[in-house]
């Protein structure tokens, strides 16, 4: 497939105070297709998810240059609307953070803020959720119930609900597998690959075979730099630099 | 052996400052309770003074207290709440925030009475309250902010940061991030810290003295811009300004032992509150 671009980042660099964290980074997302972002731990995955839907401004000495563009929107132009770039550009956190809620109320928190107030909508937009994010089945019969009592793999897929729930264009994933079993893995990555005909997912993975089977295009990151960026099989079977493909065969840490 | 007796000899020595503590707090107690306690009676709660204070009980002041710590509750809860949401939630880390911080601090160590000057300057004299509930109560207002301030602002820290972020992710402002995401959370904090600073303020003499305390009045307060009794100033004349001190001495110790009672019981709201918010999270 040949998808338009969804994103487009130009020559990005971000700074936490004087510490460059991302380094000239080009990369073209590509609508309703899944970029799988590969690479050592504090090489910057997560930084560059934050780029994308502007949470680092959060941070306190964060600061970024470069161009990011959302559908031919430079998203860091002054006047954009933060807000509803978020809703757009929907995330899922590395670490779960239900809010100290009920399941129902962590579900229907977006939505509502969005202004959706009719019972039976929000009904019917939590039940959409639960099962997209496969936990329907196991909460359906307590969803008055805190967030905060589920296992960490639930609240890892509660929090996926959440990010669905008020339906974005993009979701950024940052490993939302990192706490699940493997029947819980297998069904996120099916649902990935469903969300995947109406969404543009980017997914932080720290497991090869995950990038391997589920996304279209992978990104290698290195001490900050994009070293490498191509289709995934490309990037498994024959990829360009001798850095990605010792990454990749696990010769280096 | 040595490690061993200096430890011995370090424990014995923290287990002492707090004995010393307890020691104080129920010699008080103690004190107030025996030397009051004969002299209360319902008429004492329910009667204003009568013969120069020598009969009679302390009802005007019971209620003066009462009024004086419901307008300081207005204006010190609400205020130090809004301060500690700008100062927690939307301040950078810049130079106002430093500055307010630093006021903040250094009103915290200001005597009382001289807040008692500056309320006469400002509330008596300036917004031309007179001596009144309402100049009384605004004093002792500013004097707990920082208390209430600071409370707030340890309420809204206890608050994990991953819940704003969750929020912000999703969509939301600031705003509905911390009107949804975060106050239901530091409410009950921010209300236990204020309640705890209020009575102080409950009990406080000097900043009243000049701005709407009385010496006597036999009827209560009959709007915010009355003069009113209070059991702290009316301890105080008991204690050192009566033309008889040693026959009103009785009297005096029964009003001292009102006046902990009611403080006590102003504590023990935050402490239950405290309890039961605390347990709802537990529940979670
Ligand atoms: N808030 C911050 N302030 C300062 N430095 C930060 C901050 N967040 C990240 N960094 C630094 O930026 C670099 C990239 O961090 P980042 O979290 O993006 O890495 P990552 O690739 O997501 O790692 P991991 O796989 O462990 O999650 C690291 O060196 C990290 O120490
Ligand atoms: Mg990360």
């Amino acid at each position: 497939m040949n998808n338009k671009t969804k994103v487009k980042v130009e020559n990005l660099n971000c700074f936490y105070d004087d510490f460059q964290a991302l380094k000239d980074i080009n990369m073209e997302i590509k609508s309703k297709e899944i970029t799988a972002l590969i690479g050592p731990s504090g090489c910057g995955k997560s930084t560059f998810l934050r780029c994308l839907n502007r949470m680092n401004d959060l941070i306190e000495g964060a600061r970024i240059e470069g161009i990011v563009c959302i559908d031919d929107y430079d998203i860091y132009q002054n006047g954009t609307d933060v807000v509803s770039l978020r809703k757009k550009v929907g995330m899922v956190f590395q670490q779960p953070n239900p809010f100290p809620k009920s399941i129902y109320d962590n579900i229907a928190y977006g939505p509502r803020i969005h202004g959706i107030k009719d019972r039976s909508r929000l009904n019917e937009i939590v039940e959409k959720s639960l099962k997209n994010s496969a936990l329907w089945e196991e909460v359906k019969d307590r969803l008055d119930t805190s967030a905060l009592d589920l296992s960490g793999g639930q609240q890892q897929r509660l929090c996926i609900a959440r990010a669905l729930a008020v339906e974005p264009d993009i979701l950024l994933m940052d490993e939302p597998a990192s706490a699940l079993d493997p029947v819980a893995t297998s069904r996120i990555e099916d649902l990935m690959k469903d969300l995947a005909e109406n969404y543009t997912i980017v997914i932080v993975t720290h497991n090869m075979q995950q990038a391997a089977r589920i996304s279209d295009r992978t990104g290698f990151f290195l001490m900050g730099e994009l070293i490498e960026f191509d289709r995934t099989e490309t990037i498994f079977e024959k990829p360009a630099q001798q850095k990605t493909e010792d990454y990749i065969t696990g010769r280096f840490g | 052996m040595s490690r061993k007796y200096k430890q011995f000899f370090g424990f014995m020595a923290l287990r002492l400052a707090g004995l010393i503590v307890l020691f104080v707090l129920f010699y008080i107690i103690y004190d107030i309770v025996s030397k009051g306690l004969s002299s209360i009676n319902w008429e004492f709660i329910s009667q204003p003074p009568r013969r120069g204070m020598t009969e009679g009980g302390i009802y005007p002041a019971i209620v003066g207290t009462f009024y004086v710590t419901v307008i300081t509750a207005l204006v010190s809860v609400p205020l130090g709440m809004f301060g500690a949401i700008y100062l927690n939630e939307y301040a950078k880390k810049g130079r106002l925030s430093r500055l307010i911080r630093m006021a903040i601090r250094n009103l915290a160590g200001v005597p009382s009475i001289v807040f008692g000057l500056f309320g006469v300057a400002l509330f008596v004299q300036w917004f031309n309250f007179g001596p009144s509930l309402i100049s009384a109560g605004f004093t002792l207002g500013l004097m707990t902010l920082p208390v209430t301030i600071t409370a707030s602002e340890e309420a809204l820290k206890t608050v994990p940061d991953a819940y704003r972020k969750g929020s912000l992710a999703l969509g939301a402002t600031r705003w509905e991030t911390i009107k949804t995401n975060v106050l239901p959370l530091a409410i009950p904090g921010m209300m236990t810290g204020s309640i705890l600073g209020l009575a102080r303020a409950a009990g406080e003499t000097a900043p009243i003295l000049f701005t709407g305390a009385a010496f006597f009045i036999p009827h209560l307060p009959d709007s915010p811009f009355s003069q009113f009794m209070a059991l702290p100033y009316h301890l105080y004349i008991l204690a050192t300004q009566h033309h008889n001190i040693s026959v009103v001495r009785p009297i005096a110790y029964a009003t001292a032992l009102v006046l902990i009672v009611l403080v006590l019981l102003i504590n023990l709201t935050a402490i239950i509150l405290r309890i039961k918010y605390r347990k709802k999270f537990e529940n979670k």
